[in-house]
């Protein structure tokens, strides 16, 4: 075998022999799922395969296939752009595809098997990803020294074109491929120097911009299969019950209905459309079994949540001695807070389609957890997973809801294809309604707080008690997630601060309900960082100091947390005078390895809040995307603003009350603030975008309206607002 | 606090009750013509001002429900009452029927009502003038306010409107009765009265008080 | 049977007069450009053009369609809708996309009526679109970037 060697410029990159498992491990295998899937994944070494990854055609067209879901963060340009900028491809002849579930191919390196979340991508895909492209350029240049029969070192790969400049003969990548890719991939690459950058760092256009505008990206709403059935689930009003009798008569007189089944979620009505088997679901008549409902409106899971706190909890930090700063403390801020459930509400509703295959099935869907899911449905089906094709889709949103451990929607769907006998294809389909009342909610939450302060104004103690349900106790994700009985997703956020509290207890209090909850983008942050920043604010106060130099004296061990603070209170002319009728608040969060800086302007309309402009700075690392990473925080403050206004889902003797956007409603046009984005100039590799700009926002407007009203608010949604000071 | 719905039948109930006082008051004798008038305006004027109707006589931006709550999505009058360019009625409602499927009620003509027909905040006294002034009512007689209580499809609507809000409480027939009465005594107005009604604690949107 | 003229062409349907729009386009017809986001003409997701002006599609009886010039996002044609759809693009308005469809249908017929649009306009014409990704910065300026583009 020849040497291979790179006509690059050096950068002394060595590919190491890594494996999946040497990744962090987030999440990994719980016992009853497949464990060969798991297996498979972590035994596997680091795929850098660009066969794996990517197809070259006659065209020159270069087609990636993402392991990640794109869900409309963007991962699916962001990985061509990773390939694209080793590959030396063409820009526009980059095509994108999802890859098929395998978890021995397409793992989340910090996962350890195939899944989007937890902001993760760009960073376990940096280095995999240049390295693939590399390789296929190491290999194009083989193929065309083969073919060309000159020496590797004098061929040239720039902007698509393939180049002998000695003999002049150029060609595209096409010409080269099949050749390409059956060499032996290489063991070592020379990733680019970033001077040499022509797409990381830079904007490209989206690869899925034109689809997007023209109608023609396919979700899995618009899939179709020949002979496919609609089916829509009848699911129990109160969480937690079953059905006891069900009466179909009605339902398969409707036209169009074709067939009536039980499931473990409900009863399925399947129609030949989309109409016709909503109208048989409402035609059904059900009698429901609640014995074990949850039958409690919120007010009273709250008052059994304040309750819980007066014993002692499980200890999820204990740094110092809170309670002997505490004791001592000449000044204290204390208070309770109050998260509502909310749901995620994703455009897209969940549904998917299933289809029986010669040796197993196939199923076309937005899947976030692609093991997870063709463990749920090799279970329910009684197949291996291998038996399992999963053609990942464009997902009309997620927020975190696509991606769930017990992968209810694709259990669902194998419970209906399983009942129905595999007769035909299905595809499952939940309305708005089924959406708003169907669970997996960001957990109910209530905060208990207090912290001390001494009479320079240092915190010399700080005692935190959070009471919710655990997104991961009793799911598969439980083992890696849950230590000594504490969920980090409840305390995440406070447990590993920034600031420099020495003196820190933080107990969590795990609360039991039949209502399913899920990780909603940024997962614990959401709350946790309203807490942590509004306190902050409190306390500053309380020490008669400025917001912003408050923090930034605890943030001095992190230059990139005091940076990213400086950078949004510059841009945002903080200290200056804020006009009259305005409040101005800030509010800073460290998640998913994302410092996120951000301040708020409001102002009152009678009692409602208006959010006027939005400045927020950013350290990610590297900014592959810069317009990318902008859209992300954009994005970001609007899906999070009608959480901080008025979102929540409340329940009426267990009953969830609201049901489509006229009372679950989400941010309008009309409300968009302005929002102005800075990005921290890094060398870093990439941390996470999609959900780090979230935790900030909520703080950084009650905190602005504090500054305008004096009215501390402690709950979201934030309450209707009192204009006098 | 009580909802809306409980303002309204206090309301209502308090001016039917404060114009028989007024009546009564003014001769103890057998009701005339006028107080059977004005007992009849009483009736007209509960029907005009339940969120069937009033819901629609708005300023800039129609009501919705029961609970008079803002329309969600937000939509406005636009320059000729069938709303803003893109958001217009016809966008979602029916010019036909009460949509099934999607719940949006619909009826021919739907829009919002003329501004000179902006009832909500009116007294009594001031809804009264408002109904019967041709310059405010569409140009519309007596025997032509009566025809179209009685036949309009618009306001037809009101006893048909679809799940989740509840039909005129007075039926049409009686309120058609009414409407005779009134005409029938000369369109009597109330004299403006004085009612110290305690402020809606609501803050809602849909602006407190019914008128 | 309903005849529907969708996007210039004559489609005959033996189909309940009830069901709608949305999902004779969606399931009768595979024109799934126009999404289903609420069934309720809460989120805009189903936005066509019938005789040109914005209509929910989830909300409009087959029945009632008949007789009417529709058109869909496949079908959207002229200078208004070139210059929407590729500011749309230059500036990667898009995210998840799911809900531009409707935003596009939206903007097209504001445009057309208001070739000046002011940030009000745009509030009022898209008050009924719902995005969940948050794209409302980059929609107000990819509106405003199309009219100076159509000027």
């Amino acid at each position: 075998m020849r040497p291979m060697s790179s006509v690059r410029p050096t950068r002394r990159e060595v590919l190491k022999g890594g494996t999946v498992a040497a990744g962090a491990l987030i999440l990994g295998a719980y016992v009853t799922l497949p464990r060969r899937a798991f297996a498979q994944a972590a035994a596997a070494p680091i795929n850098y395969d660009p066969n794996v990854f990517l197809r070259i055609g006659d065209d020159d067209s270069v087609t990636i296939l993402s392991k990640h879901l794109e869900m409309g963060q963007g991962v699916t340009t962001g990985l061509a752009t990773l390939v694209a900028e080793e590959l030396d491809a063409k820009w526009s002849t980059i095509r994108l595809e999802h890859a098929l579930n395998n978890p021995a191919k397409y793992a989340n390196l910090a996962f350890g098997m195939q899944g989007t979340g937890g902001s993760t991508s760009m960073a376990n895909s940096w280095e995999q990803m240049r390295r693939v492209g590399a390789a296929a350029r190491v290999m194009l240049t083989q193929a065309a020294a083969l073919r060309w029969g000159v020496p590797p070192a004098e061929i040239e790969v720039e902007d698509g074109v393939v180049l002998h400049r000695p003999s002049n003969r150029k060609s595209g990548f096409g010409l080269h491929a099949a050749a390409a890719m059956a060499l032996p991939v290489p063991t070592t690459v020379t990733l680019k120097d970033p001077k040499a950058w022509k797409y990381i760092g830079k904007r490209v256009p989206r690869v899925d911009s034109v689809a997007k505008t023209t109608g023609k990206a396919v979700f899995a709403m618009d899939f179709r299969r020949p002979g496919m059935l609609t089916a829509v689930v009848r699911r129990p009003e109160l969480f937690g019950a079953t059905v006891a009798h069900v009466d179909t008569a009605a339902a398969l007189k409707v036209p169009g209905v074709v067939e009536v089944v039980q499931v473990p979620s409900g009863v399925a009505v399947l129609a030949k459309d989309t109409w016709s088997a909503m109208r048989g679901r409402d035609a059904l008549r059900i009698r429901w079994d609640t014995t074990h409902a949850e039958t409690r409106s919120v007010e009273e899971m709250l008052e059994d949540y304040r309750k819980a706190l007066k014993a002692p909890g499980l200890v999820a930090l204990r740094r110092g001695d809170a309670g002997k700063g505490l004791a001592r403390a000449t000044k204290t801020v204390q208070g309770e807070f109050t998260f509502p459930f909310l749901a995620h509400a994703p455009m897209e509703p969940m549904n998917a389609v299933m289809e029986r295959t010669p040796d197993g099935v196939e199923m076309w869907g937005g899947s976030q957890l692609q093991t997870f899911d063709t463990g749920a449905a090799a279970q329910v089906l009684g197949l291996k997973p291998e038996q399992v094709t999963i053609h990942t889709l464009f997902s009309g949103g997620s927020f975190g809801r696509r991606a769930n451990g017990a992968s209810d929607w694709t259990a669902e769907l194998a419970n209906i294809v399983k009942a129905m006998k595999a007769r035909a294809p299905v595809h499952l389909v939940w309305t708005r309604e089924d959406d708003i009342r169907g669970g997996y909610y960001r957990p109910l939450a209530l905060h208990q707080v207090r912290a001390g302060l001494d009479d320079t104004g240092n915190i010399i103690g700080w005692h935190h008690q959070v009471a919710a349900k655990s997104i991961m106790i009793g799911t598969p994700m439980e083992p890696f997630a849950v230590k000594d009985g504490v969920d980090n997703t409840t305390v995440e956020g406070i447990v590993d601060t920034d600031y420099a509290l020495p003196d820190l207890t933080v107990e969590a209090f795990n609360q039991k309900t039949a209502i399913p909850v899920l990780w909603f983008r940024s997962v614990g942050n959401n709350h946790t960082a309203f807490v942590m920043e509004t306190m902050m604010d409190e306390l500053a106060r309380a020490a008669g100091k400025d917001s912003v130099a408050f923090r930034q004296a605890l943030l001095a061990k992190d230059a990139r947390a005091v940076a990213v603070t400086k950078l949004a209170a510059e841009s945002a002319g903080w200290g200056a005078p804020v006009p009259p009728g305005k409040g101005r608040g800030f509010a800073y969060h460290h998640s998913f390895g994302t410092r996120v800086a951000m301040v708020a302007d409001v102002s009152l309309v009678g009692t409602e809040i208006h959010v006027e402009r939005v400045v927020a700075a950013v350290d990610c690392g590297v900014a592959v995307n810069p317009d990318l990473v902008v859209s992300q925080v954009e994005g970001s403050v609007g899906f999070a603003l009608s959480t901080v206004l008025r979102n929540r889902i409340t329940l009426n003797g267990g009953r969830v009350v609201q049901g489509n956007f006229n009372d679950y409603e989400p941010t309008r046009i009309y409300e968009m603030p302005r929002v102005e984005v800075h990005i921290v100039p890094s060398t870093e590799p990439p941390s996470g975008i999609g959900e780090p700009p979230v935790p900030p926002l909520a703080p950084a407007i009650a905190n602005a309206v504090h500054s305008l009203t004096g009215q501390r608010l402690r709950s979201l949604p934030l309450a209707p607002v009192n204009s006098s000071v | 606090m009580w909802s809306a719905s409980g303002w309204l039948a206090l309301a209502g109930g308090t001016l039917v009750l404060g114009l028989l006082l007024l009546a009564r008051d003014a001769s103890s004798a057998a009701p005339t013509r006028r107080d059977r008038g004005l007992s009849a305006f009483g009736t007209i004027a509960t029907v005009v001002t339940g969120p069937r109707c009033l819901n629609c006589h708005q300023a800039e931006r129609p009501l919705q429900g029961d609970d008079r709550h803002a329309h969600i999505p937000r939509v406005e009058r636009g320059p000729d009452n069938l709303g803003a360019v893109g958001m217009r009625c016809t966008a979602c409602h029916s010019l036909h029927a009460n949509n099934e499927t999607s719940g949006v009620p619909g009826a021919p003509a739907w829009s919002l009502a003329p501004l000179s027909m902006l009832w909500q905040g009116l007294t009594p006294a001031a809804l009264c003038r408002a109904l019967k002034d041709p310059a405010r009512n569409g140009k519309r007689d007596g025997a032509a306010l009566i025809t179209h209580m009685a036949s309009d499809k618009l306001v037809g609507w009101g006893w048909n409107p679809g799940q989740g809000r509840t039909p005129v409480g007075v039926p049409r027939a009686e309120l058609v009765k009414a409407m005779k009465t009134w005409v029938a005594a000369g369109m009597p107005c109330p004299d403006e009265v004085v009612m110290n009604l305690p402020s809606d604690a609501h803050g809602r949107a849909g602006e407190g008080m019914p008128w | 049977m309903v005849t529907l003229t969708i996007n210039g062409t004559e489609h005959v349907l033996d189909v309940d007069p009830r069901m709608p729009l949305l999902w004779a386009l969606r399931d009768r017809l595979d024109l799934v450009g126009t999404k289903f986001g609420c069934g309720r003409a809460q989120c805009g997701a189903c936005t066509v053009h019938i005789d040109g002006e914005a209509a929910r599609s989830c909300s409009i009886r087959v029945g009632d369609a008949a007789g009417k010039n529709i058109t869909t996002i496949e079908g959207v044609t002229g200078k208004v809708a070139q210059a929407v759809q590729k500011a749309w693009q230059d500036l990667d308005v898009v995210q998840c996309g799911y809900c531009q469809s409707g935003q596009i249908m939206s903007a097209i017929v504001l445009l057309a009526a208001k070739p000046t649009p002011t940030d009000a306009d745009i509030d009022s014409a898209l008050a009924g679109n719902v995005c969940r990704c948050g794209t409302y910065v980059r929609i107000r300026k990819a509106i405003h970037q199309a009219a100076k583009e159509l000027a």
